[in-house]
C-alpha cells in the first residue's frame, strides 16, 4: 500500500476522534483541553495534506501556522481559566462545574 | 381766540382731574393731608379754565373763525369740535372727538365749579379720615369722567366716559365700604345704573348701525336728511326710548330712581358732587345733548317719566326722617322736573333748571353735610354714639348754634321752593309755564298738574325739614352743643347761596327768557321728519309789521321766526309764575302751621291719612316691589336652575356614570376571564415548551460537544 492521501486522511480520523473521545470523556478539564489539541492537530494534518495532494500549496501551510498560533493563545486563555476554576473550586471536574445551570 | 387753542383748554381741562387720580393714587399715602390741598388747587386751577372757557366761548363768534364749515346743525352759537380716528377695524373707522359749544361750556363751569367746591368741602369734612388722600383721588377721577361726558361729541366717547361715572360713582358711595349698608348701596348703585345702561348701549349701536357714525353732528345730520332706522319713524321713536334709558338710569328716574337715595350713604361731599349736580345731571346734560333725535311720542314718553318721577320722589320726601334722605328724593323730584321740560320740548328751560339745581341742591347737601358735621363732633364731645345724627327729629334749634349754615340753607331752600327773587324761581316758572302751555296744546293736563302738585309738596318738605332741624328748641343734648363750622365748610355754602340769586341769569326777576342764559344756550333744531314731531314745535315764518304781502314785505325785513309752542309758552308765563307763588306759598305755610305753630298735630295727621302715610313713609314699596320682583324673581329662577341641576344636569351626570361603571364591569369581566384566559393559556403553552426544553440543558459541557457532534453528523449526512 502506497502512502497517498487516504492514510493521512485516517490518521487525521483517528487523532481526531482521539481527541473526541478525551473531549467528551474526560473529567479533569485539563485532559478535555489536551483531547482539543488534539482535535486541533487533526485538522492540521488534514491541511497539510491537502496542501501536499489537493493543489492547497502554501495556503494549506499558512492556515496550519495561523492554527498552531490561535492554539497556543487558546492554550494560555484556557489555562487561565482552569487556574481560576481550580482555585474556586479546589478541583477541575468538569461535571460539577455548572453554576451556569438554570 | 382760535378755536384749536379753546378745544386744547376744553382738553386740558379734561386732564387735570385725572392728573390729581394720577399723582393720588400713587403717591397719596405718603403725602398724607397735602394731598388734599394738590386735588383743591388743581381743581382751583381747572375752574379759572372752566371760566375762562366759558367767557371766551360766549364772547367770540366762532362761526366766522371756521372755514370748513364744521358747524354742527344747531342754529346759533357754533359748535367746534374735534374729530379723529381712534382705530380702525378693517374698513371701519370709529371717529371719536372732543366738542365745545355753549351748552358744554356752561356744563364745564357746573362741574368744575361743584367738584372744586366739593374738594374744598371735604378738607375739613375728611380731615378725620383714615383713607384721605383716597377720597381725593377718586373725586379726581370722578371730575375726570363726568367732565369727558361733557366734551364728548359723540356717542362712544359719551358711553366710556358715562361707565367711568358709573365706575368712579361705585368707589365714592362704598368709600366706607366698612360699613355694609355703605357697600350694599354702592353695589346697588351700580347695578341700577347698569339696567339703564344696557339700553342706552343698545340705543347707540341702533345709532351706529343706521347712520355708521358716533358723532352727534353726523347723526343729525343724516337724520335731518331722512335717514331713519329701518326706515321707520317707530323705530326712530324706539331709538331715542332706548338712549333715554341711559338717562333714566344716570337720572334717578322712575323707575330706576331706587339707587340714589341709598347712595346717601356715601360721604355727605361725595352726595353734594355726584347726586345733586353733576352725576345725575348726566342724564339729563346727554338727553339736552342728543335732543334733535327725540320724535313727538319718545319725547311724550319722556315727559311722562319726568313727571311721575317727580310727583313720587315729591310724595316719598314729605314723610322721610333722615336729613339726606329728604335731600335725596327732592333731588330725584327735580331731576323729574329736568326731563319732564325737556320732554314736552323746552330745551332751554330743562337746561337752565339742570344748572341753577345744580347750585341750590349742593348747597343744600353741603349745609346737610355741615350739620351732620357739626353733631358728630357734638355727639364725640359728648361720648354719644348711639343717636343718629341725621335723623331731623334729634335735630331742632340749630338756627341759634349754627348761623351761617342756617341762613344760607333758607334762602337755597327758598330757592329750591320756586320763590321770587331765587334762581330756582325763574327756572322752576319756566318749567310750569313750559307745562302748561304743553296742556293747553296737546290736551296732556295731567303733565302741568303733577308740575304744580310737586311744586307744593316741594315748598310743603322743604319748609318742614328746616323747621324741624333748625328752628325751635334742641331736641337733644347733641343738637345743643353743635358749633358752627370752619371756613372750607361755610364758604361753599355762601358762594353757592350767593350765584342762586336771579340777577346772575337775567335782570328782570320774573323772566329769564330775557336774560343772556336764554340767548346763549338756544334750542337746537329737530332732526326728526316734521310730521314725526308736535306740529306745534314747528317753526312759522311771520313777518313783523301790517303787510304780510311778500312784495311788499321785503321792505320789513324783521322775519319772525317763532314757533306755536314757544307763543304759548310766553302766554302762559304770567298764569303759571302766579299759580306756582300761589302753590308755593301754601306749602310753605302749611308747613309752618304744622311744624312751627303746631296749630296741627303731625303725628294726629299723619294716623288719619293712615295708608297714604304708610304708603309715602315706605317709599311706595318700591325696594319691597323690586325684592318681591326683580330680586325674587331672580332668586327663583336661580332656584328652579339649582333644581334643575340638582335633578336634570346632576341625573344625566350620574347616569353617565353609571352606565360607565356597569359598562366597566362587563369589561372588567371580559378582561379577567376571556383575555387573561388567553393570555394565561399563551404563558402557559410556552412555559411547558420551555420546561420541557429545559431538561436538555443539562450544564455538561461534555453532553453539548457530544450533542454538537451528532448535529454535525446528522448535517452531514442529509448532505452528503
Amino acid at each position: 500500500m502506497t502512502i497517498g492521501l487516504t492514510s493521512y486522511l485516517i490518521v487525521s480520523a483517528l487523532l481526531f476522534c482521539l481527541g473526541l473521545f478525551a473531549v467528551v470523556t474526560r473529567k479533569n478539564a485539563i485532559l478535555v483541553l489536551m483531547g482539543l489539541e488534539l482535535i486541533l492537530n487533526a485538522a492540521n494534518i488534514n491541511f497539510i495534506a491537502f496542501a501536499k495532494y489537493g493543489g492547497f500549496n502554501i495556503e494549506g501551510h499558512v492556515a496550519v501556522i495561523f492554527v498552531i498560533i490561535l492554539a497556543a493563545a487558546e492554550a494560555a486563555v484556557a489555562l487561565a481559566i482552569v487556574l481560576n476554576i481550580y482555585q474556586n473550586y479546589r478541583h477541575l471536574n468538569v461535571d460539577e462545574i455548572n453554576k451556569l445551570k438554570n | 381766540m382760535a378755536p384749536e387753542t379753546l378745544l386744547t383748554l376744553g382738553i386740558v381741562i379734561l386732564l387735570l382731574p385725572l392728573l390729581t387720580f394720577a399723582i393720588l393714587i400713587f403717591f397719596g399715602k405718603r403725602m398724607g393731608r397735602v394731598s388734599g390741598y394738590i386735588g383743591t388747587t388743581i381743581l382751583g386751577l381747572d375752574l379759572l379754565l372752566a371760566i375762562y372757557v366759558l367767557i371766551t366761548k360766549y364772547t367770540t363768534n366762532f362761526a366766522e373763525t371756521i372755514a370748513n364749515g364744521s358747524t354742527g346743525i344747531f342754529i346759533k352759537g357754533a359748535l367746534v369740535q374735534v374729530k379723529f380716528n381712534w382705530f380702525s377695524i378693517g374698513k371701519l373707522d370709529i371717529a371719536v372727538g372732543f366738542g365745545i359749544d355753549n351748552l358744554t361750556a356752561m356744563m364745564l363751569l357746573v362741574v368744575t365749579l361743584i367738584s372744586f367746591l366739593v374738594h374744598l368741602f371735604s378738607l375739613e369734612y375728611m380731615k378725620e379720615e383714615e383713607r384721605f388722600p383716597r377720597f381725593y383721588a377718586y373725586l379726581g377721577l370722578f371730575s375726570f369722567s363726568m367732565l369727558g361726558i361733557v366734551l364728548a361729541n359723540n356717542f362712544l366717547f359719551m358711553y366710556v366716559f358715562w361707565e367711568l361715572v358709573g365706575i368712579s360713582s361705585y368707589l365714592l358711595i362704598g368709600f366706607w365700604y366698612e360699613k355694609d349698608s355703605a357697600a350694599n348701596a354702592g353695589k346697588k348703585a351700580f347695578l341700577v345704573n347698569r339696567v339703564g345702561d344696557f339700553g342706552f348701549l343698545i340705543g347707540i349701536l341702533f345709532m351706529y348701525s343706521t347712520y355708521g357714525t358716533f358723532m352727534f353732528d353726523e347723526i343729525f345730520k343724516s337724520m335731518g336728511m331722512g335717514v331713519m332706522p329701518f326706515g321707520s319713524g317707530l323705530f326712530l321713536t324706539i331709538a331715542g326710548l332706548l338712549i333715554f334709558c341711559g338717562a333714566i338710569g344716570k337720572s334717578a328716574q322712575f323707575p330706576l330712581h331706587v339707587w340714589l337715595p341709598d347712595a346717601m350713604e356715601g360721604p355727605t361731599p361725595v352726595s353734594a358732587l355726584i347726586h345733586a349736580a353733576t352725576m345725575v345731571a348726566a342724564g339729563v346734560y346727554m338727553v339736552a345733548r342728543v335732543f334733535p333725535i327725540f320724535t313727538a311720542d319718545a319725547s311724550l314718553v319722556i315727559a311722562y317719566v319726568g313727571a311721575i318721577t317727580a310727583f313720587i320722589a315729591a310724595t316719598i320726601a314729605i314723610t322721610q326722617n333722615d336729613f339726606k334722605r329728604v335731600l335725596a328724593y327732592s333731588t330725584v323730584s327735580q331731576l323729574g322736573y329736568m326731563v319732564m321740560a325737556l320732554g314736552v320740548g323746552a330745551f332751554t328751560t330743562g337746561f337752565f333748571h339742570l344748572v341753577t339745581h345744580a347750585w341750590f341742591k349742593a348747597a343744600l347737601f353741603l349745609a346737610s353735610g355741615s350739620v351732620i358735621y357739626a353733631m358728630h363732633r357734638a355727639a364725640h364731645a359728648l361720648h354719644d354714639h348711639h343717636t343718629d345724627v341725621q335723623d331731623i327729629r334729634n335735630l331742632g334749634g340749630l338756627k341759634k348754634t349754627m348761623p351761617w349754615t342756617y341762613y344760607t340753607f333758607l334762602f337755597v331752600t327758598l330757592a329750591l321752593c320756586g320763590v321770587p327773587l331765587t334762581s330756582g324761581f325763574l327756572s322752576k316758572d319756566a318749567i310750569l309755564a313750559s307745562t302748561l302751555a304743553f296742556g293747553m296744546l296737546t290736551g296732556h293736563w295731567i303733565i302741568p298738574l303733577i308740575g304744580f302738585a310737586s311744586a307744593g309738596m316741594t315748598a310743603f318738605y322743604m319748609f318742614r325739614l328746616t323747621i324741624l332741624s333748625f328752628h325751635g328748641k334742641p331736641r337733644t343734648e347733641i343738637a345743643k352743643k353743635t358749633r358752627e363750622n370752619n371756613f372750607p365748610i361755610v364758604f361753599p355754602l355762601v358762594l353757592l347761596a350767593i350765584i342762586s340769586v336771579w340777577g346772575f341769569y337775567s335782570m328782570n326777576p320774573t323772566n329769564a327768557h330775557t336774560g343772556w342764559f336764554y340767548e346763549k344756550i338756544q334750542q337746537p333744531a329737530s332732526a326728526v321728519p316734521e310730521n314725526l314731531q308736535w306740529k306745534h314745535n314747528l317753526i312759522e315764518k311771520k313777518f313783523d309789521g301790517e303787510s304780510t304781502d311778500l312784495a311788499v314785505g321785503a321792505q320789513h325785513k324783521t322775519v319772525h321766526e317763532i314757533s306755536q309752542f314757544e307763543e304759548t309758552v310766553e302766554q302762559a308765563h304770567y298764569p303759571a309764575m302766579g299759580l306756582s307763588i300761589l302753590i308755593a306759598g301754601g306749602g310753605i305755610l302749611f308747613a309752618f302751621m304744622i311744624y312751627q305753630f303746631k296749630w296741627f298735630d303731625a303725628d294726629k295727621f299723619s294716623r288719619q291719612l293712615g295708608i297714604i302715610y304708610k304708603f309715602s313713609f315706605n317709599k311706595w314699596y318700591f325696594d319691597e316691589i323690586y325684592a318681591a320682583t326683580v330680586i325674587g324673581g331672580t332668586v327663583l329662577g336661580a332656584k328652579v336652575l339649582a333644581l334643575f341641576d340638582n335633578y336634570v344636569i346632576d341625573g344625566v351626570v350620574n347616569g353617565a356614570s353609571l352606565v360607565t361603571r356597569f359598562s366597566a364591569k362587563l369589561t372588567g369581566i371580559f378582561d379577567n376571564v376571556v383575555v387573561d384566559g388567553i393570555v394565561n393559556l399563551i404563558a402557559k403553552i410556552t412555559g411547558f415548551f420551555g420546561a420541557t426544553a429545559q431538561k436538555m440543558q443539562t450544564g455538561r459541557i461534555q453532553t453539548y460537544v457530544i450533542l454538537a457532534v451528532i448535529g454535525l453528523i446528522t448535517l452531514i449526512y442529509i448532505f452528503i
